[in-house]
Order: structure tokens, then C-alpha cells, then sequence
């Protein structure tokens, strides 16, 4: 029998940031405005500055310019104003962090033609990696979210909460600085979603990424991250930014605790303030 | 007592529903597949037989309809004339396919790096594509050097346009969360071109090279027809035309019949290409197994 579920381990050539690093600035959007080519004013005058280490989820109802914000960051589709730093990033030609930000898309997004190992390499691939010297990186990368021995397969193989894993591997395989998640577990069922955001928070905590999450779910924010930043709509805008105390171990115990429930309620709360603010 | 022995692990009432649907599955199968084979293979062969039968009870001539046996045997004994009539044709169908595979890949590839390039080469593909290719025949006729250029550049048009076509539709329909990753990464534009847009386009371009196939052999006759040409390296079509003339109609039906295999011929191998490439991961050609 084949593991078809694991966790994510170690990737041991990760190590925490060291205190000097911790805390510092990754990247901070600048009064950033985008006007789409229609007319829609998805994000006005929004600052966000995310510090090295953090897990920032950005929480918001739907069409509030979440997607929108990360993309940005991301550096596809430039904002209408303002600007995106990299304080402590060499720049490339285009303004972006060469090889520093990881992108996991709502959906896998993986090539169907290419196998496991194929879509993992991609990112090394197209920097100009060879296969035999990217091969280690990339075996590694799917040990540690537990598909090693589907290296073979074909996207079609396997499960929604797998094709995931892959594009989960692919994004951290270049060894990101930055590490952005756009609803990535939005659709699969809750049992799986539950594991793997577990598995995403052990990778954080091994590894020293910072991480943007995007999520519609106050559950899945209030579990995960050190930092929530509720968005509103109409314009979007940062509505509240909540720093949120976790315990050192969270666990399937932590789930049903008095603590993750205060949590919840606050983030909620801010929620419904948030919607509140954008209907009147 | 018995029973149990046949049944030792028990729970003997579902298993042997099971085993029952076991012995029985298989036996379905077999004879299912057996009939999709025998089916078409009997209904051909009483079409021959009606054929025959039918060319028999009326004494209907030779030089009016010939039987199958006819055919057949007309088939052997002008073999030394036929054959060389079937190469020039398939040798015209394979270049023009060629040629229109290289061209329609190429050119679909330039038209979708700008929006402009495709705006000015509109016009030429609505005219070359809707202007019926039998009524440029006699034009090509002239300026060509020789009637076989003329034949091959008719059915190379004809080929071209599914192809160009399907392909500039497969290059446009990627997936555009893969273009931002390709970007993301930073990307090169032949990268892009050369790691998604391409395998991406495969079975647009398989759909493609199917048709074109197909409509490379009528078009390589169809053009032969036009042209009428006589003397050496004549194809199929005129040998078609000549037993025409002369009202051998076994030869015509023996040129008709290796026109049909080659047909039958070009689109297994086509299919079969597109299966080879597509089997591992495309819908298309995937076996459904839920
Ligand atoms: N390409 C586009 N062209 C025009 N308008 C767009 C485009 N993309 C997004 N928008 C608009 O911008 C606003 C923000 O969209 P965005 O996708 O960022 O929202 P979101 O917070 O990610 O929503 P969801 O949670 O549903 O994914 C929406 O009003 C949307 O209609
Ligand atoms: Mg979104």
C-alpha cells in the first residue's frame, strides 16, 4: 500500500530566521489603489506591511479585493497607484523579489500532461535548473508533503487533497521567502482541509516562512495565523488588523478549546463589522 | 456439510451472489465484445452478397455494374497500374499533409503573439478558406510548373486551415492561472511557448491533424480530378477518370476500393498518433474507469 496521506516534515535546508531577521519587514504595500479596466475600484488606498516569519491570513467577504490584493503582491497586474517594497529582497528588471515568493492558487492549477515530478520542477525548470541537478530538491520537496512515491504519477491519478500537496511542493520547492495562498483549500471537504492545514502550520513553524493566507473562513484564519487583517468591500480597504496570541501547540485538542473559541468569537466579530461598515 | 466446504469462509448467501455475477460478468463481456466485431463485419458482408447477388440474378453487365468478384479481381490483375496511380496519390496527400502541419502550426504560432498580426491576416484565411479549392484548381494549374506542384498545393490549402485553425484555438485556451505561474517564475516567452502553450494545444492540434488528414487524400483527388492530367506520375483520380472513359468500370471500382482503404488507413494511423499522445493524461483519449 502506497501512503496516500502524510505530513508535511521538515525541509531541512529551511531554518528559522534568526531574531535579527525576525520581525523584519518582507514586504509592505503602500497605499495601493486598483482600478480595473472596467471601472471596478477594488482596492483603495490599502498599506499592509507583513514582517518576516508572520502568518497573516486576509479575511474578507467575497469580492472585498482579497485575491486581488495578493496578486498584486505577487507582481501580476501592477496596482493603479501606490507601490509594493521588498525591503530585504534583491530586486529583478520587473520590481519583483527574483525566485522569493511562492503562489498557491485556489485551484491546483498543475499541468495535466506533466507528471508529479514534472509539475514540481517547473519553477526550477524555468530557471534554468537541469533535471538531474534539481532532482534531490524536488524528491525532497515531495517527501515533505508526503508524495514521494507518486513522483510518477499523473495529475489525473490523483485525489483534490493531493494535487494540492503537488502544488504546495511546487510552491516551496525555489525555497521562497514569501509563501502566498489564495483560498487553497476552499474546495475540499472539511476532514482533508483540517489536515492539511495542519500540515501547512507545521511547514511555517519548521521552515520560517512568512505567509499571506487568503481565506473566506474564520475558523481556518483564527486556527492558523499570528496575524489576521480583516478586509472590507466597497472600497477595499483593511478594516481591522488583529494580532492573535497562539498557543505553542495546536492540535486537534486546540480545536475544541476554550481559547480557539475566544479567538473565533473576536475574529468574527471583526468580520460583521467589517461587512457592516461596507453595507452602510 | 457440503455446502460448507464449497463455502468456507461463510456468509454463504452473498458470496454466492457474488461468485454468481463473477462466472456471469466475464461470459457477457466476452460475447458483447464478440458481437461489436461480428456485427459490422456480418453487415458488410451481406452488403457484398446483395451486391453480388443482385449483379448475378439480373445479368446486369460488366461494363454497367460489376460484381464484387469483379472488383476484386480487377483489382489483382491491374495491380501493376494501380499501385504506381497510389503512390503518386499518397505521396501527394502525405507532403500536402506535412507541409500543412508545419505551416499550420507555424503560422498559428505567430498569429497568436499579437492581436494585430491576427487582424491582418484575417482577410487572407477567410479567402483562402471560403473560396471553394476545385474553383482555384485551374488557376494553380496555370502558374504551377507542373501539374503535380499544382495538385499538391491545392490539397496542402485544403489541410492547412483545420489544422491552423484548431491550433490557433489551442494556443488561445491555456489555462490562465498556469500563464500566471509561467509569470510568476519570470518566465521567458518561449519557455511559455515552448513548456505550456504547446503541450497544451496538443489535443487541439491532434483534433486537427485528424481532419486534416482526412481532407488531404479528397482534396489531393478532388484537385486530380480538376486537373485531368494524363501521361506519367498520374494518381489515383485520373486512373479513376480513364476506366471511366474507357467503361472499365472492375478497374474503377479497384481504384475505388484502394481510395476507401487508404482513407480507412490515414485515420487509424491519425487516431492512433493522437492516442499516443494524448493516452497518459487527456480526457479525450482516457479510458473511463467510474
Ligand atoms: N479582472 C478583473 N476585471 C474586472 N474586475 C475584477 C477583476 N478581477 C476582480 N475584479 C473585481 O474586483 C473586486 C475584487 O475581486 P477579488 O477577486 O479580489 O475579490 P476576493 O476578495 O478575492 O473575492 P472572493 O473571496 O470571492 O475570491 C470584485 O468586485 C471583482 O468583481
Ligand atoms: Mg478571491
Amino acid at each position: 500500500m502506497k501512503r496516500t496521506v502524510a505530513k508535511l516534515s521538515v525541509v531541512p535546508a529551511y531554518s528559522a530566521p534568526s531574531a535579527a531577521e525576525y520581525r523584519r519587514p518582507v514586504v509592505a504595500m503602500q497605499n495601493v489603489t486598483k482600478v480595473f479596466s472596467n471601472g471596478t475600484l477594488a482596492l483603495k488606498d490599502m498599506s499592509l506591511e507583513v514582517k518576516s516569519g508572520e502568518f497573516l491570513s486576509l479575511l474578507g467577504p467575497s469580492g472585498c479585493g482579497k485575491s486581488t490584493a495578493l496578486r498584486i503582491i505577487a507582481g501580476l497586474g501592477g496596482p493603479s497607484s501606490g507601490s509594493i517594497d521588498w525591503p530585504s529582497s534583491k530586486i529583478n528588471s520587473k520590481g519583483l523579489p527574483e525566485g522569493d515568493v511562492g503562489f498557491v492558487f485556489q485551484e491546483p492549477t498543475l499541468m495535466p500532461w506533466s507528471t508529479v515530478f514534472g509539475n514540481v520542477y517547473l519553477p526550477l525548470k524555468l530557471r534554468g535548473v537541469s533535471k538531474s541537478a534539481a532532482r534531490d530538491k524536488v524528491m525532497e520537496v515531495l517527501a515533505s508533503v508526503g508524495l514521494a512515491d507518486f513522483a510518477d504519477a499523473y495529475p489525473r491519478e490523483l485525489s483534490g487533497g493531493m494535487k494540492m500537496r503537488v502544488s504546495i511542493a511546487r510552491a516551496i520547492v525555489t525555497r521562497p521567502k514569501l509563501l502566498l495562498m489564495d483560498e487553497p483549500f476552499a474546495a475540499l471537504d472539511e476532514i482533508t482541509r483540517q489536515k492539511l492545514n495542519d500540515d501547512v502550520l507545521k511547514l511555517w513553524e519548521q521552515s520560517g516562512l512568512t505567509v499571506i493566507f487568503v481565506t473566506h473562513s474564520v475558523f481556518e484564519a483564527s486556527y492558523l495565523s499570528n496575524r489576521i487583517v480583516v478586509m472590507r468591500a466597497r472600497p477595499g480597504q483593511v478594516f481591522t488588523d488583529l494580532a492573535i496570541e497562539q498557543p505553542d501547540i495546536r492540535d486537534g485538542a486546540y480545536r475544541t478549546s476554550e481559547a480557539y473559541r475566544a479567538i473565533c468569537q473576536t475574529v468574527s466579530d471583526a468580520l460583521q463589522g467589517a461587512i457592516q461598515a461596507a453595507a452602510s | 456439510m457440503s455446502e460448507a466446504t464449497a463455502n468456507p469462509t461463510g456468509n454463504s448467501a452473498d458470496k454466492g451472489t457474488d461468485a454468481a455475477v463473477a462466472v456471469l460478468r466475464p461470459r457477457v463481456a466476452v460475447s458483447e465484445r464478440m458481437l461489436r466485431i461480428l456485427v459490422p463485419v456480418i453487415a458488410l458482408a451481406t452488403g457484398i452478397m446483395i451486391w453480388h447477388w443482385a449483379v448475378v440474378a439480373n445479368e446486369v453487365p460488366r461494363y454497367i455494374l460489376p460484381s464484387p468478384f469483379d472488383a476484386v479481381t480487377a483489382l489483382i490483375t491491374d495491380w501493376g497500374t494501380l499501385w504506381p496511380a497510389l503512390t503518386v496519390t499518397l505521396r501527394i496527400t502525405f507532403m500536402a499533409l506535412f507541409l500543412a502541419l508545419v505551416g499550420g502550426v507555424a503560422l498559428a504560432i505567430i498569429l497568436v503573439q499579437s492581436r494585430w498580426i491576427e487582424l491582418a491576416l484575417y482577410p487572407f484565411a477567410v479567402i483562402l478558406q471560403v473560396t471553394p479549392m476545385i474553383a482555384v484548381a485551374p488557376l494553380l494549374l496555370i502558374y504551377s510548373p507542373d501539374t503535380q506542384t499544382a495538385l499538391l498545393i491545392c490539397s496542402f490549402i485544403v489541410a492547412f486551415f483545420p489544422i491552423l485553425s484548431n491550433m490557433t484555438q489551442g494556443l488561445k485556451s491555456v489555462d490562465h492561472n498556469l500563464l500566471n505561474l509561467f509569470e510568476l517564475y519570470g518566465a521567458r516567452s518561449w519557455q511559455t511557448l515552448l513548456f505550456l502553450k504547446i503541450p497544451a494545444s496538443m489535443p487541439y492540434f491532434m483534433a486537427g491533424l485528424r481532419i486534416g488528414g482526412g481532407l488531404a487524400l479528397i482534396a489531393a483527388v478532388v484537385a486530380e480530378f480538376a486537373a485531368g492530367s494524363a501521361g506519367q506520375g498520374s494518381g489515383l483520380a485520373f486512373r479513376l477518370l480513364e476506366s471511366q472513359f474507357r467503361l472499365n468500370l472492375p478497374r474503377l471500382f479497384a481504384a475505388l476500393i484502394l481510395l476507401c482503404c487508404t482513407g480507412i488507413a490515414i485515420f487509424a494511423l491519425t487516431s492512433f498518433v493522437s492516442w499516443l499522445t494524448l493516452h497518459r493524461w487527456h480526457e479525450s483519449a482516457l479510458k473511463r474507469e467510474n
